[in-house]
């Protein structure tokens, strides 16, 4: 057994690694963060030339077909470089959704464009997950009307991928009359987010997910896995970070990081973040091989790496002290980068509660009259 | 034990309950010292719900000196909706500071503008190489002729934008050992040489600022305490900071609005009040805050009753409560899912985004005031009598 990453999967990390820490350092991501548009296409542009569009689609449509580790690997180097670029919607659950369940001629038009960066896919799933503001779609005789909240990678997308409450998938050309699209600004202000708001827009069922749910389920719990993924990626960095400000800063004439208490933060940081990067593999691993853990794999991942992720961004900036909480050192991209991925399709209480359902263990919950 | 205020309070609580029925349409409009936010300060100070046991002479109500009362004016304030009285650092803890170490020229002078809102305060005790260990400060004063001139920079001065007055440490007996060479001295914020740049946070505004002083000449008589003995006022003034930080009432009504939220807040249709999960981690939170409001009951009781001994649960405020009030907004946001990462204008966004800004703040008063790591090493300390780290050769 082996139990770890391939050379290819570490030689991926490495480049996409180096290429951000090149081309998107912290001044670049501040200059987006305020606005520079044209800065983040390239990166993104820079980031599809290494591969990142094509991961998940198959070798017939002119991708890599790698597996769910891969694009695992490529999220946890995007969230370590807080990179301004679109992958999980896009370059994994749409792809996913489409090869799975979608028909030949959507397959055809849509494939070959993700995987050559040509196209990006914005995914809404929200509503699947659990809705709030009574968001919502509807879709009947060839027409979508509702609301889609959170769609990720959707702004400035050329599609979107939305389900419906009961998990059925639709897609809709983002060039289609009746669809309003409003920006939804969050803390994390390295990624978009949109409002897709839809009145009978002419929209196409993905077929494969008329009836069976196994697409749209796979396509949450591969978005849990590229989510947790990015966490981990985003932790590591500010625990880095930390160890290094420790080393540097003096105070009370010594290196903070020589007093105890400084090295029980890092420590603690440690214990619990290293074993997330195996927990990341394994879970993705179980994606592609074994399936009857890959839900359960998945939702704990999300659920605890969300936790980790928390305490190692609030622990580092404090380990920073004053410093940690400026703009200036910029901790706090990473910090709210990890805060927008807990949130997202589905916060650890649901998700957990989702994963005890999964594993029979509501039954004993429930009483019963009898 | 006896938790009864006892019947004579009965009377006094009436009083308090029919002001604020009184006054409950009262607006306030614009920033610190606006005139209707003066306006009102003035006036609970005129009616003794602030400033009540502070003498006439300088500003106060000039009542007695009764906790209770002072506890039933928190308490009944708390639980309505009429605009509270001002705090921030010159109330909290310059004004208590004077009162107790200043000269009578200096109450005269600093107490009752200070009360009414019209005279704002920065602290400038932090320096770039000096935060946790801030005894080892530098910033520089020289006493030529009857006049301290100050050179030297200050950082993370909070309101330092919005100040007329800076309470300030620096370093006047070079030679001396390094806790008593500071000294404690009052910088009125327009003297020349002062250059104040704001420093962006995390959230996105700027609350706080560096200073750099150069050749800054303040009057010698600006000094509270004497040469060399700041530290001891300045570590007077830290208790009334420690202890505003992390006020356990204000936390309960920050709770009852968390509550309001989780009722108001449904995922699928269902409450998120109305999930175990979440319910319980309320409760949880609940718990820790009638512990802390325990808590300060007995620091209550202990300045009422002599030799009652309050120190250990004093020491614990700070860590508990800045650590407790983080734990809380975090727990609106989880609530609150997607919606709970809303920021700025977004639509959908709840409270105007109070939640997300709380739950950054208070990480920054986690780390302000003395970090959490220095607050247990107060309480191993000083608390449970543990020996300190021994210090390295040479530092
Ligand atoms: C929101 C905010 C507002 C503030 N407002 C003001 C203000 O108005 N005026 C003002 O003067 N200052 C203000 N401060 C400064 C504040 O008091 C300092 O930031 C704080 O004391 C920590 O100092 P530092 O930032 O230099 O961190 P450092 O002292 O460098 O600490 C870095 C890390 O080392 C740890 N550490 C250091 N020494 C020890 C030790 N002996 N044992 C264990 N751990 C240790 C700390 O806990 C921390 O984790 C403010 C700070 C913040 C965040």
């Amino acid at each position: 057994m082996y139990f770890g990453l391939s050379e290819e999967q570490k030689s991926l990390e490495e480049s996409i690694t180096k290429y951000l820490e090149a081309s998107a350092p912290l001044e670049t991501i501040k200059a987006i963060v305020d606005g520079d548009a044209e800065k983040a296409k390239t990166i993104h542009q820079g980031l599809v030339d290494l591969g990142i569009s094509g991961l998940m689609v198959p070798e017939l449509y002119g991708g890599l077909e790698l597996d769910t580790l891969f694009a695992a690997v490529v999220s946890g180097a995007l969230g370590a470089g807080t990179a301004p670029s679109p992958f999980i919607g896009a370059y994994v659950m749409a792809p996913l959704a489409l090869s799975l369940a979608g028909k030949d001629d959507q397959k055809d038009n849509w494939l070959p464009k993700i995987a050559g960066g040509d196209a990006v896919i914005g995914i809404g799933l929200s509503e699947y997950v659990g809705a709030r503001e009574d968001a919502g779609v509807n879709f009947s005789e060839g027409k979508i009307s509702g609301r889609s909240l959170f769609v990720i990678d959707g702004k400035n997308a050329d599609a979107y991928i939305l389900a419906n409450k009961s998990g059925q998938l639709f897609l809709v050309d983002a060039n289609t009359k009746g669809i309003e699209v409003t920006n939804l600004t969050t803390v994390d202000k390295t990624r978009d987010s949109i409002e897709l708001i839809l009145k009978d827009v002419n929209a196409e069922l993905l077929p494969g997910s008329e009836k069976d749910l196994s697409t749209t389920n796979k396509m949450v719990d591969t978005g849990r896995l590229m989510l947790s993924a990015d966490t981990v990626g985003a932790s590591q960095i500010m625990l880095d970070k930390s160890v290094a400000y420790s080393l540097e800063r003096k105070q009370f004439g010594r290196a903070i990081g020589s007093f105890q208490a400084v090295k029980h933060m890092c420590a603690e940081m440690t214990a619990e973040l290293e074993p997330c990067h195996s927990m990341v593999w394994h879970a993705a691993h179980c994606q592609d091989n074994i399936e009857e853990e890959a839900r359960e794999m998945a939702c704990h991942l999300k659920a605890h790496v969300a936790e980790v992720g928390q305490q190692v961004s609030k622990t580092s900036i404090e380990v920073h002290g004053g410093m940690g909480f400026t703009d200036e050192m910029g901790l706090h991209y990473w910090f709210k980068r990890i805060g927008l991925n807990r949130q997202l399709l589905g916060s650890p209480e649901l998700v957990r509660e989702e994963v005890a359902k999964l594993q029979g263990f509501d039954q004993i919950l429930i009483k019963k009259d009898n | 034990m006896d938790l009864e205020y006892g019947p004579e309070y009965d009377d006094f609580r009436n009083e308090v309950t029919s002001f604020i029925k009184d006054n409950e349409n009262v607006k306030i409009v614009g920033p610190v010292r606006s005139e209707s936010r003066v306006a009102w300060q003035q006036k609970l100070i005129d009616n003794g719900y602030f400033a009540r046991s502070i003498p006439k002479e300088y500003g106060g109500y000039g009542g007695d000196m009764d906790i209770i009362k002072l506890r039933i004016i928190a308490e009944e304030f708390a639980k309505s909706p009429i605009p509270k009285p001002m705090g921030g650092q010159g109330i909290q803890m310059l004004v208590p500071t004077i009162l107790e170490l200043g000269t009578e020229e200096q109450k005269q002078a600093y107490v009752r503008p200070t009360l009414r809102g019209d005279m704002i305060w920065c602290q400038g005790y932090s320096e770039p190489n000096s935060g946790s260990d801030l005894a080892s400060l530098q910033t520089k004063g020289e006493l030529d002729g009857s006049e301290w001139v100050i050179n030297g920079q200050k950082i993370w001065t909070s309101t330092a934008h919005l100040s007329q007055m800076c309470f300030i440490l620096v370093r006047t007996e070079p030679d001396a050992p390094k806790h008593q060479g500071i000294s404690y001295l009052l910088m009125p914020m327009d003297t020349p040489g002062i250059d104040r740049r704001p420093i962006k946070q995390m959230t996105g505004d700027s609350d706080f600022n560096e200073l750099f002083l150069t050749d800054v000449r303040i009057p010698a008589a600006n000094i509270i305490g004497k040469r060399g003995e700041g530290w001891k006022v300045a570590n007077a003034t830290l208790g009334h900071e420690r202890g505003s930080l992390a006020d356990p009432n204000a936390t309960m009504n920050r709770f009852n609005s968390l509550v309001n939220l989780m009722k108001g807040e449904t995922v699928d249709g269902e409450r998120i009040i109305d999930k175990p999960v979440f319910r319980d981690r309320l409760l949880k939170i609940q718990g820790r805050i009638v512990a802390q409001q325990s808590n300060s009951l007995r620091i209550l009781s202990s300045q009422i009753n002599k030799g009652q001994d309050t120190s250990m649960a004093r020491f614990i405020t700070k860590l508990q409560g800045t650590e407790l009030r983080h734990d809380l907004e975090g727990l609106a946001i989880d609530a609150m899912g997607e919606i709970g990462t809303l920021y700025e204008d977004s639509p959908h966004l709840r409270d105007k985004g109070a939640w997300q800004m709380s739950y950054m703040y208070f990480l920054g008063l986690i780390i302000g005031g003395g970090t959490s790591q220095i607050q247990k090493n107060i309480i191993s300390e000083r608390g449970l009598g543990m020996p300190k780290e021994p210090k390295v050769q040479g530092a």
